[in-house]
Parts: structure tokens; C-alpha cells; sequence
């Protein structure tokens, strides 16, 4: 009887918490983002090998033109399955500033797997300067930095449509199903056969929103794997612990009840 | 009973001899090992020590997450995330320290209603729940601190909104605001003194903590029944009994956390935290963490002029704006309850004699649910009607209901001992609970 009042009382505090929290969340107006199955969802989830690298070249050959990566760094591309060899000549594509010379100049050098992916613009004005007014984020955390992120980006890669009868889309701007207010200013990224994969995977636009999202949510979250394997062991170490503890509880408790 | 014997460990030699110079060890056995506990308790009072596990977690995790963070507007988000993808288990520590904050009001909160249902906060346990509340207090400022550190835009900008509060103070407000900020505007000043004060509180609150638990250990612990123990046959060791209880609830709570931690670790945060702080761009809504927005809602629902024009009104000057107003119902909403032993008079503790308050205790609960919804949503709307009830509620309920019940409610027989059965027409499942030791002894 105690036993199932107290339960209840959890419910319904849980179940009112939790709505307080969705709704602390989603106190935006944008649409719900469409949900879709990852592979790394789920407790034992993990990324999809092959879609992070596709992933990889769709944020290399389309993202990278205005989307930085900054706090990734080319070296945890061997993390996702990349070899050294492919990693060093990844780097080596892109120059970055060297370390003052003799002279005192600063000359450019090619990219080591140490560097962070390069960005796009010099800074914020440059972006501003070279997309129309509008700054072009930082992919690096945009999985986390949105509400369910991986759908949110991925319903957005995949919403671009011609808007409705009667709606004036400006100068600049484009028509997003699922963006908030509809008017975006990226223009359409993705395109049927706009990469060609390395494993000969047909790139729909769907194929392409799918990979790149898997591949910014491992560069959002590349601790997702270890975190949950390790989750895994601690909640069955803590499971049996606490089973073992009510048991000696329950002993040790003997002479009281 | 042969229960009260003393560990075996205090007739070493070694042990003998450091005691009788320092008699830490007399203290230990005293405090942790006989220290007499109502045989009663139930796991509502497993939140205690709970709290008191956390706040050890915390400490631990983030003395070392400070040897790991940069306290400067210009590198703190990447320190951050320097931890989370560079640090060896960096990413662990910060889950922990991040969720361990909602784990510890979570644990805190129950700790407190549990002492609102049972009437922990009666004589003689005045001093014990005061410094509950110091102590909520101090772990409020320190989270809020807390979520400064990773310069994201929530941490900005709840830093901003919740500084300006103390402008509304008359004559000295935009001193204090100043004195907070350490310039004219949350920079890296303020950052550094948040952190530096993050530090600091915590050992401060080690110190309150202390405080708490030796006037605790005055009196004992209070007990679902609410009566004083009256002897031996009440009472049971805290070792191992309570020992084993709490490593019990600890293990059952570790399970919880851990989903947290390893399945959901952003579930309880917001997501424009995970954008840099931008004193530029202000985001749709500014939303504090969760556990402040019971809080939040009482700031917000005072009405623009409401006190101003009652002030008018009675006082013939407006002294009061709104915006003090509302801070000041903030502030009071905790400081009420530091006077709540002297606005419950009734004599009996417990909710189980207690047939109306207990009924009110839930609809209390429920308010604070209530408030913690409204404040998570925008301020327009049906959410400030519901919110300007609710925060209505929560004072009338400290000020009006609590006071009355103890003059009008005509509670129930209280049983004669924790041991004995309950004679007559004492409540049913109270009763029942409370015989219980005995059908089984």
C-alpha cells in the first residue's frame, strides 16, 4: 500500500516534470522535426561506420564552403576509421597560418592531422560579407545546440520546397518546411548526385542529409560510443550491487522487523 | 538489546592511544556507529546523507574540472569543450557535475517536503531546518554560478537577467548590480568572480552541512509517526541499520543518475547552451535550469504596478515597482519558510495525525509543480493567470492556511510510543505502520 502510494507519487511528479522540461525546451514556434531512425540511438547505438565517412565528404565537398568545424580536429577523423595515410592528406589540403619565421613573417603551411578543421571565413564579417548579411554557424556543436538536433538538421537538409500559393519568398532567401518562419537564407544545399561517394552509394538528397547529420553528430558527440558502452557496465555493476545491498538490508534487518 | 555495543576497533592500542589525546575516534563511534535513530524511519529519510553523497560528488568532480577550465569570456566555451572531447574522461566528469547539479536539488527538494509532510521542522528541530534552508540558499547562488562557467548563451544571459534583479533594490541596487558585475555589463569580470565564488561556496556549504548535522544529532532524528522516542526500545544504531539502508537507497539512486549521465546527459540542460555566449544576440526566451523555475514564475507574476498602486493606495507614495515587487516575492517565497516553525503552532508533527494538512500538503506540492510549468513557459497568456494563482497559493498556504490548520484542525490520537501499537481510533495506515515493528519483533 505505502509502496504503491509512494510510486504513484513519483509518476505524477516524473510525468509533470517531464512535461516541464519539453516544454522549458520548446518554447520556440519552429515545426517538429520528422523523426528518423539513427543508428547511434538507442542504448546500445553506434555510428554507422560507413555513413560517417559518406558524411565526411558531404560536409567536405558542400558544408565546409560556409560551415566551419572548428573544434574538431583532423586527427579525430582516425577515431571514425580513417587511416593515418588518408588523415595526413585530408589535413594537407587546406593551408593554415605557420608559426613566425626567421624573418618574423608568418607564411602559410599545409595542414598536419593536429590542426582543427579550418574555417571557411577569416571571422564573422567575412562570413557576413561573402553569404548576404547572414553568418553561416559553426557545425562543430550544432547537433547539440538545437532541440533534437539530428532530426531537427536533417528535417531541415531535406525541407526546402517551393513555398505555397501566396507566399512571398524575398530576395535571397529560400522556402524551409521545417525551418522557423520558413524563410532561410542557405540556399538549398544538397542536390541529387551533388557528391560522388567513394563506396558508390547513390546520392539522393536524402542519402546525403542522412550521412552528413551522422557525421556532425559523431563531431557533436564523439564521446556517444564510449559513453554508452561504459553506461551499459556501470548501470549492470550498479543493478547488482543494489541487489546484493537489499539482500544484506534485508538481513541485517531481520531482528528489527 | 545487544544492539548499542561499541565498534570492536576502538579497543586497538593504536587507537586507544590517539583517542585518549584526540578523541576522534569516540566521536566517530558516537555519531555514526551507536548514534540511537527511531526504529521507524522510512526511505523518505534516505535523502539526507543522499545530498550530502552528492554534494562529495560534486566537489570531487569539479575540483577537477578546475584544473581543466579557462575563466576568461574568450576561452571558456572552448575549455569546455576541450574537456569534453580532449581530457581523458573529461566528458564523464562534466556529465556528472552537470546532471549531479539536478540530482542534488532533485534529492534536496524531497528532503525537503518529506520535512514538510512529518513536520521536521518543529520543536526542537527550529535551528536544524533554518539551516536547511541557509543551506538551499547556498546552493542555489552556487548553481547559478555554476552555469555561468561555460559562457554559452543560457549561462549569459540567465547571469544578465538574474544580476539585474538586484537593481530593483532602492537607493543601493545599482551599486550591488555593479559590484556584481565588476563593470557595467556581465564580461570577463564577472565571469571570474562567478568562478572564483563557485569554488569558494561549496566549502562554505561543507560548513553549514556540519552545522545541520550536529544540531541533528542533538535530538535525533524526527520519524514518520512524529512522537519522540521514549527509550532503547524505540531506537536502533545508526550502524549498521542506516548504514545499510542508505547504501541501499545510494545504489537504488546511482541507477538513476547514471541514465542520466551515460543515456540523456543533455536531457536536463538547454540546447542554446551549447551556443557560445553572444552579448549581441538575446535568445527567444531566457529559461533558467529547471529547478529554478518554480522561482522564476513567482518573480514573474507579480503585476506591473500591482504593489506600486496598493502602495498608493495605503501609503500615499509609490516606493515599491514592480519589478522590486517581484523580486521581493521571490526572495520571500524562501524566506518564508525560515519562519515556518512559528506559523505551524499545532503541536502534532506528522501528516498521519494530521487528516486536513495533509491534505494540504499535497495541493502544496502540486502548486509547486504548477509553479515550475508556468515558469518554463513564456509569460503571456493563460501562464500568467495560472502563474499569479499559483504564487497566490504558495504564500497563502505558509501565511494563511498553515496558521489556521494549527488553530482549527482537530487531528488524531497520537500513538503512545514508536514501539507500541496505536490504541484506539488512530489512522488507519499510520497505525498500521507504526504497529508493524512489534507484529514482527
Amino acid at each position: 500500500m505505502n509502496m504503491i502510494r509512494t510510486a504513484l507519487v513519483a509518476g505524477v511528479v516524473a510525468v509533470t516534470a517531464s512535461m516541464t522540461f519539453s516544454s522549458a525546451n520548446a518554447a520556440g514556434d519552429a515545426p517538429h522535426a520528422p523523426e528518423h531512425h539513427w543508428s547511434f540511438s538507442g542504448l546500445f547505438g553506434t555510428y554507422d561506420r560507413a555513413a560517417l565517412r559518406r558524411g565526411f565528404e558531404v560536409y567536405n565537398g558542400v558544408c565546409a564552403g560556409c560551415h566551419g568545424l572548428r573544434l574538431v580536429a583532423y586527427r579525430n577523423l582516425m577515431d571514425i576509421g580513417f587511416t593515418e595515410a588518408e588523415v595526413k592528406a585530408i589535413a594537407a589540403d587546406v593551408d593554415v597560418p605557420a608559426e613566425p619565421n626567421e624573418e618574423g613573417e608568418i607564411e602559410d603551411r599545409p595542414g598536419i592531422p593536429a590542426d582543427k578543421f579550418k574555417s571557411p571565413f577569416a571571422n564573422e564579417n567575412a562570413a557576413r560579407a561573402s553569404n548576404g548579411g547572414a553568418l553561416p554557424p559553426d557545425l562543430s556543436l550544432i547537433i547539440k545546440a538545437r532541440l533534437n538536433g539530428s532530426n531537427y538538421v536533417n528535417g531541415l537538409l531535406t525541407g526546402y520546397k517551393d513555398a505555397p500559393a501566396g507566399e512571398e519568398v524575398p530576395e535571397g532567401m529560400y522556402y524551409n518546411a521545417n525551418f522557423s518562419g520558413h524563410l532561410i537564407a542557405m540556399a538549398p544545399p544538397l542536390s541529387d548526385e551533388g557528391v560522388d561517394y567513394a563506396d558508390k552509394t547513390k546520392a539522393t538528397v536524402k542519402q546525403q542529409a542522412e550521412d552528413v547529420v551522422t557525421f556532425l553528430t559523431w563531431a557533436a558527440q564523439p564521446e556517444l560510443e564510449e559513453r554508452k558502452r561504459m553506461g551499459i557496465k556501470v548501470i549492470l555493476f550498479l543493478l547488482l550491487m543494489t541487489g546484493l545491498l537489499y539482500v544484506v538490508k534485508r538481513r541485517i534487518w531481520a531482528d528489527v522487523h | 538489546m545487544a544492539q548499542f555495543q561499541k565498534p570492536g576497533w576502538l579497543d586497538n592500542g593504536l587507537v586507544r592511544w590517539v583517542d585518549h589525546r584526540l578523541p576522534i575516534f569516540t566521536f566517530v563511534s558516537h555519531e555514526l556507529y551507536e548514534y540511537p535513530t527511531p526504529r521507524n524511519l522510512n526511505y523518505w529519510w534516505n535523502f539526507g546523507s543522499l545530498a550530502g553523497i552528492i554534494l562529495v560528488i560534486m566537489i570531487v568532480t569539479g575540483i577537477t574540472l578546475a584544473m581543466h577550465y579557462t575563466p576568461h569570456t574568450a576561452m571558456a566555451f572552448d575549455s569546455v569543450e576541450r574537456i569534453m572531447r580532449d581530457v581523458n574522461y573529461g566528458w564523464l566528469l562534466r556529465y556528472i557535475h552537470m546532471n549531479g547539479a539536478s540530482m542534488f536539488f532533485i534529492v534536496v527538494y524531497i528532503h525537503m517536503f518529506r520535512g514538510l509532510y512529518f513536520g521536521s521542522y518543529k520543536a526542537p528541530r527550529e535551528i536544524l531546518w533554518i539551516l536547511g534552508v541557509v543551506i538551499l540558499l547556498l546552493m542555489m547562488a552556487t548553481a547559478f554560478m555554476g552555469y555561468v562557467l561555460p559562457w554559452g548563451q543560457m549561462s549569459f544571459w540567465g547571469a544578465t537577467v538574474i544580476t539585474n534583479l538586484f537593481s530593483a533594490i532602492p537607493l543601493v541596487g545599482d551599486w550591488i548590480v555593479t559590484l556584481l558585475w565588476g563593470g557595467f555589463a556581465v564580461d570577463n569580470p564577472t565571469l571570474n568572480r562567478f568562478y572564483s565564488l563557485h569554488y569558494l561556496m561549496p566549502f562554505v556549504l561543507v560548513g553549514v552541512i556540519v552545522l545541520h548535522i550536529w544540531a541533528l544529532h542533538v535530538h535525533g532524528s524526527n520519524n514518520p509517526i512524529g512522537i519522540d522516542t521514549k527509550g532503547e526500545q524505540d531506537v536502533i544504531p545508526f550502524h549498521p541499520y542506516y548504514t545499510v539502508k542508505d547504501m541501499f537507497g545510494l545504489g537504488v539512486f546511482l541507477v538513476f543518475f547514471s541514465l542520466f549521465i551515460f543515456f540523456a546527459p543533455d536531457f536536463l540542460g538547454h540546447p542554446d547552451n551549447y551556443i557560445e555566449a553572444n552579448p549581441l544576440a538575446t535568445p527567444a526566451h531566457i529559461v533558467p535550469e529547471w529547478y529554478f523555475l518554480p522561482f522564476y514564475a513567482i518573480l514573474r507574476a507579480v503585476p506591473a504596478n500591482f504593489v506600486g498602486e496598493w502602495a498608493t493606495a495605503w501609503m500615499g507614495f509609490v516606493f515599491i515597482e514592480a519589478k522590486l515587487a517581484g523580486v521581493l516575492a521571490m526572495f520571500g517565497s524562501i524566506a518564508v519558510l525560515f519562519v515556518l516553525p512559528w506559523l505551524d503552532r499545532s503541536p502534532v508533527r506528522s501528516s498521519r495525525f494530521r487528516p486536513l494538512y495533509k491534505w494540504f500538503f499535497w495541493i502544496f506540492l502540486i502548486d509547486c509543480l504548477v509553479l515550475g510549468y508556468v515558469g518554463a513557459k513564456p509569460a503571456e497568456g493563460v501562464y500568467i493567470a495560472i502563474g499569479r494563482v499559483a504564487t497566490i497559493w504558495y504564500f497563502a498556504h505558509f501565511l494563511v492556511i498553515i496558521p489556521l490548520l494549527a488553530k482549527f484542525e482537530k487531528t488524531k490520537d497520537l500513538p503512545k510510543s514508536i514501539s507500541e501499537p496505536v490504541l484506539g481510533g488512530g489512522g488507519g495506515s499510520a497505525s498500521a505502520a507504526a504497529s508493524k515493528p512489534m507484529e514482527k519483533a
